[in-house]
């Protein structure tokens, strides 16, 4: 296992003091129950090493704020999921008066329903403006390029899928902003070349907007989209940890061999 | 990048990787200080601005004007960019695939080893110009004005039943949202759609509501109007044909 990078020596249990017996107090049992269970787990699924892997590999130095913005992405993310959860709850894809109905009772009645919508709704600009930003960061850092190509392929396939994701949410609330604005948005969309009028028939469930339209955006908003986020972030994550996070384009490696031969010399 | 260049990065890389620290803590904390304000921004912005909402959708009427959420307003502005009809679907659909094919496709066309900004003269110029075009696009967007309603004077022959049906017309005009993408005398944006002022000098009025009815595409359709309130409808055709 040389491959593993080390544990920092902060994190390492200190030695047990030479001459202290058997552990006996309350907390040291709990303890040790702890890492029993946790060995239980390694023994089963060897995740400790994953984990190593992961937590203890090395970030270059020089990493400044700039470097947070996937990580803060992906947190916003999962502030949509979970808002997301709690308005589904209560959300019903009616068209016939259901849908904005529901979304009045929530922003009107349910115990703290019009902020956890509030967040929803804000949330999905912050993650969009989020999601451009560690683009720039990583298009001006020139880090998409060499090795890390494919990990670029997969941010803008996320890109368009966070771009997805506020197209089909805008629709559900179901006022009359969101009819018309998507109106418009699948008629764009029905321009297309090739399979423009096809992805518009897809995504209204025939060739006008009808009964069933709204239960498909709901779908591809709450089921189809964000499992292949998840996925696709998955995926970014892997790579990220595999190649490691890009060092700053100013730095340059400090060369140890000029010392060395100057050394040698002497 | 040739192979002596990518071995070449390997080896600069890796040893500024060693020279580095763990990624827990150290960037976790950052990580998590950056996510405490990003869910605080959050919270702020839903406790200050909410969540309205509007009336119930009728999709026989929009009183509200077709609003994308703002960060779409780029895209449609460049709709109001392209003004002849002939070229809309090259604004639609042709300008997003070809950014969208060239983000795609950038690490494979861009292939030179350096990464530095200032020594990327061209990758970082057409970045931020990019990013101007689309901010400047945006706020268009954001500003174009959103009026309900047309000033327009009804022509001085109309007398009668056809000038309230003139003026039922107009009110029509101003409620279905017209004006999000149609100039009419002094109101509406000029464009995506075409200038409405004179539109009966070049096509008569059941031509108009053939339109209306099978508009070309992204313009919404008028169908249901027509079936479930034909009066309306009728006002809305009359009140466009008199446009001369």
């Amino acid at each position: 296992m040389r491959l593993l990078p080390p544990i920092p020596d902060r994190l390492k249990p200190a030695p047990k003091r030479p001459g202290t017996a058997a552990p006996q107090k309350p907390l040291e049992l709990v303890q040790e129950a702890g890492i029993s269970a946790v060995d239980w787990i390694d023994e089963r699924t060897s995740l400790s090493g994953g984990l190593r892997w992961l937590l203890f590999r090395k970030v270059p130095k020089g990493t400044n704020w700039f470097y947070t913005l996937g990580s803060a992405t992906l947190f916003a993310f999962l502030s949509q999921a979970v808002t997301g959860v709690f308005l589904a709850m209560y959300y019903r894809p009616d068209v016939a008066g259901g849908a904005y109905e529901s979304v009045r009772y929530i922003t009107n009645y349910a115990f703290l329903g019009e902020f956890v919508r509030g967040m929803h709704k804000w949330g999905s600009s912050v993650m969009v403006i989020l999601v451009f930003l560690h683009m720039a960061r990583t298009f001006f850092f020139g880090a998409y390029k060499y090795p890390r190509e494919l990990n670029w392929v997969i941010g803008v396939t996320l890109l368009i899928l966070t771009m997805v994701m506020s197209f089909t949410g805008y629709l559900l609330p179901f006022d009359q902003r969101a009819y018309w604005a998507t109106i418009v948005g699948v008629n764009i969309n029905g321009t297309g070349p090739l399979i423009g009028p096809y992805l518009s028939d897809f995504l209204r469930a025939g060739p006008e907007f009808g009964a069933t339209t709204l239960s498909r955006f709901y779908a591809i908003h709450m089921l189809l989209v964000p499992g292949l986020i998840a996925a696709l972030v998955g995926a970014h994550l892997y790579l990220v940890a595999k190649l490691g996070t890009t060092a700053p384009p100013w730095l340059k490696a400090e060369h140890k061999e000029p010392e060395l031969e100057a050394k040698a010399k002497a | 990048m040739n192979q002596a260049e990518k071995e070449q990065y390997l080896r600069e890389y890796n040893i500024l990787k060693s020279q580095g620290k763990p990624f827990f803590p150290y960037a976790v904390a950052k990580d998590s200080i950056m996510a405490v304000f990003v869910l605080v921004v959050i919270i702020v912005l839903s406790i200050i601005l909410g969540a309205e909402l509007g009336p119930k959708a009728d999709p026989t009427t929009t009183t509200y004007v077709p609003r994308p959420e703002w960060y779409f307003f780029f895209l449609f502005e460049v709709l109001r960019v392209v003004k002849p009809p002939a070229l809309t679907p090259f604004a639609t659909i042709g300008v997003p695939t070809i950014a969208m094919i060239l983000l795609f496709l950038l690490p494979f066309y861009d292939r030179s080893p350096e990464r530095r900004p200032e020594r990327r003269p061209i990758a970082t110029t057409a970045g931020i110009l990019t990013i101007a075009a689309m901010a400047y696009l945006t706020f268009l967007g954001a500003s174009a004005g959103s009026p309900n309603q047309v000033d327009l004077k009804a022509p001085k022959d109309l007398h009668g039943t056809a000038l309230a049906q003139f003026n039922a017309g107009k009110l029509v005009v101003g409620q279905s949202g017209c004006l999000a993408c149609h100039k009419i005398g002094e109101n509406g944006n000029d464009g995506p759609g075409p200038e409405l002022t004179h539109v009966a000098r070049d096509v008569p009025q059941n031509a108009i509501a053939q339109t209306l009815r099978n508009p070309t595409a992204p313009m919404p359709s008028f169908k249901r109007l027509a079936t479930q309130q034909p009066q309306k409808f009728k006002a809305l055709v009359f009140f466009l044909g008199q446009l001369k």
